[in-house]
């Protein structure tokens, strides 16, 4: 697989104001990047410059292949992304169709091809039935299906989706990730700007952490272990303070009482000293309950990282 | 450039005027009364004691200027739904995410405001001569209209006022978020090609071709210059970034 997106040291400034500074990365073709970061942090200024929507200030940054600040290629990665912006921009009194037809057209697609990708899509959206509506009389998420099916209407191989189920019922929001997920097994290369931090957990293979400058990027279990390490919770009927000096006695990692019966303790390898660490407990009188890895949430790692945390993935 | 692209977005256009009741009324109703009321306003208070019948042809051929305004007069409400519509509903930045180019998109909502104007200005205009031609052409001794003036005004100079008043709007549509606005300081360039009117009606200046050539020189020479303006305006970064 190639590299879809790659951006080194790609600055924006307004008014000599950064939005974006020197943000760095890649996304490989097939994968599904999430970006990721509160209201100002860059991520649509990103997106709209690697889509050439508005200039670099400095910095490069190539899609498919393409320079962004070749003007030859800019209107060559035009052509060969997808993007749905925060604001689905339908034409209210014109038909689903008739807006999915205008875009067809605008990016080349010949009339039967235009005809067999519209019908493709709105019947994968299950809108179909509804084509010769006005998108006025259409709901939120059936419009964010229609921008949806628009953005993919040429075939896009790379797909930007900004905030794409933001403002949407659950149900609506759901259909949207699936929709994702499709997206996903067909290999298409996803960049997902969003604050739901539960749905890039679910869909995105990595994530980018942005506030104006990249502040992490790595899987999520690569951010996990890099800024959390990993623990062991052994939840116990009783704790007491034999099993603590027993289990620091053994050389592992920190050990810290939680509670009264729950102990937390900073493993490397939890395969190799999870066993020890029980062996130990029971040696020392405690009666154990259960054992578990204690999983930060990507929540806690996103506001570790926009509180000052750093992340070596 | 592709005229192509352009024209793809231009019969966008078209369709959602066709569902804008606002546009359509005005594309129809402002050519019909003008070409109407103006005729028969004078035909029917003036009898020809009062006025000579060649006083009487002069006075309705000054009256053809009217178009001029109509052509300029139009845009402003054509082209202040084009740009500004778009920019309520949001719909610029998925359009300029597209491969077109920004000339292709300018040229695209230039010709949608454009192609009806002009279209309406001429249907009223072909009212106007038919209504004058019926009614006065007995009064006057022969049939007044079309003649040279007549020509000049609705093939040079109407089309350059209707191009300078497409220009101003996409100016004034980067400026302001509401149609109504835009519409009111769009109808602002107007206000030299009214002298042209009131001079006529005015007698002050007559109706004559060569002095149309020389309105639709210096129309020619705004239009030239406006474009530049509204060119440096229609850019994808200016647009998403900077208007209001």
């Amino acid at each position: 697989m190639g590299v879809a997106i790659q951006a080194e040291g790609l600055t924006k400034e307004f008014d000599g104001v950064p939005a974006v500074q020197a943000v760095t990365l890649e996304v490989q073709e097939g994968e599904v990047f999430g970006f990721l970061g509160p209201n100002g942090a860059g991520k649509t200024t990103t997106v709209r410059m690697l889509c050439c929507l508005i200039s670099k200030t400095s910095g490069t940054a190539f899609v498919g292949g393409h320079d962004v600040s070749k003007l030859a290629d800019q209107v060559m990665i035009r052509k060969e992304v997808g993007i749905l912006p925060e604001n689905v921009g339908l034409y209210e009194e014109l038909t689903a169709y008739r807006n999915l037809d205008f875009y067809g057209e605008m990016f080349d697609c010949p009339p039967n091809r235009r005809r067999e990708r519209i019908e493709h899509l709105l019947r994968m959206l299950d809108l179909w039935d509804k084509r010769d509506r006005p998108v006025n009389t259409f709901s939120k998420g059936m419009k964010q299906k229609v921008a949806i099916a628009r953005a993919l209407l040429h075939d896009p191989k790379v797909v930007f989706l900004d905030e794409p189920t933001a403002n949407l019922d659950p149900e609506s929001a759901k259909t949207t990730r699936d929709f994702i997920l499709e997206l996903k097994k067909e290999k298409r290369t996803i960049f997902l700007n969003t604050h739901n931090l539960d749905e890039a957990q679910r869909v995105c293979d990595r994530i980018g952490v942005l506030k104006t400058s990249l502040v992490a990027v790595g899987s999520p279990d690569e951010l996990r272990k890099s800024l959390w390490g990993r623990k062991t919770v052994v939840y116990l009927v009783e704790v007491n303070e034999h099993i603590i000096a027993a289990l620091r006695d053994l050389g592992i990692g920190n050990v810290e009482q939680a509670g009264a019966n729950r102990l937390v303790i900073d493993v490397a390898d939890p395969d190799a000293e999870n066993p020890s660490i029980v062996r130990e407990i029971l040696k020392a009188g405690g009666d154990i309950r259960f054992v578990t890895e204690l999983r930060p949430t990507l929540e806690d790692i996103y506001l570790k990282l926009l509180k000052g945390g750093t992340a070596s993935a | 450039m592709r005229l192509s692209k352009s024209w793809t977005l231009t019969r966008k256009e078209f369709d959602v005027f066709r569902r804008k009741r606002y546009i359509l009324y005005s594309l129809v109703a402002l050519p019909i009364i003008l070409s109407l009321l103006l005729p028969l306003s004078l035909l029917l208070t003036t009898s020809s004691d009062q006025l000579s019948g060649q006083v009487l042809a002069r006075l309705l051929e000054s009256e053809v200027s009217i178009f001029i305004i109509l052509a300029a007069l139009l845009p402003a409400v054509v082209g202040s739904y084009s740009i500004i519509g778009e920019k309520l509903e949001k719909s610029l930045e998925p359009l300029l995410a597209t491969p077109a180019t920004d000339s292709e998109l300018l040229v695209g909502k230039g010709m949608a405001a454009f192609i009806p104007s002009i279209g309406a200005t001429y249907a009223g205009a072909i009212l106007f001569i038919v209504v004058v031609d019926a009614l006065a052409s007995g009064r006057i001794g022969y049939v007044p209209l079309p003649d040279w003036y007549t020509a000049s005004v609705l093939v040079l100079v109407a089309p350059l006022a209707c191009i300078l008043s497409v220009e101003f709007n996409v100016i004034i549509s980067s400026r302001v978020n509401d149609v109504r606005a835009a519409q009111q300081l769009g109808s602002l360039v107007i206000l030299p090609l009214l002298g042209i009117f009131l001079l006529g009606q005015t007698n002050v200046l007559t109706p004559d071709a060569e002095d149309m050539l020389v309105v639709a020189g210096i129309l020619l020479i705004a239009d030239v210059l406006l474009s530049f303006v509204s060119r440096a305006t229609f850019q994808r970064e200016e647009i998403l970034t900077k208007w209001k």
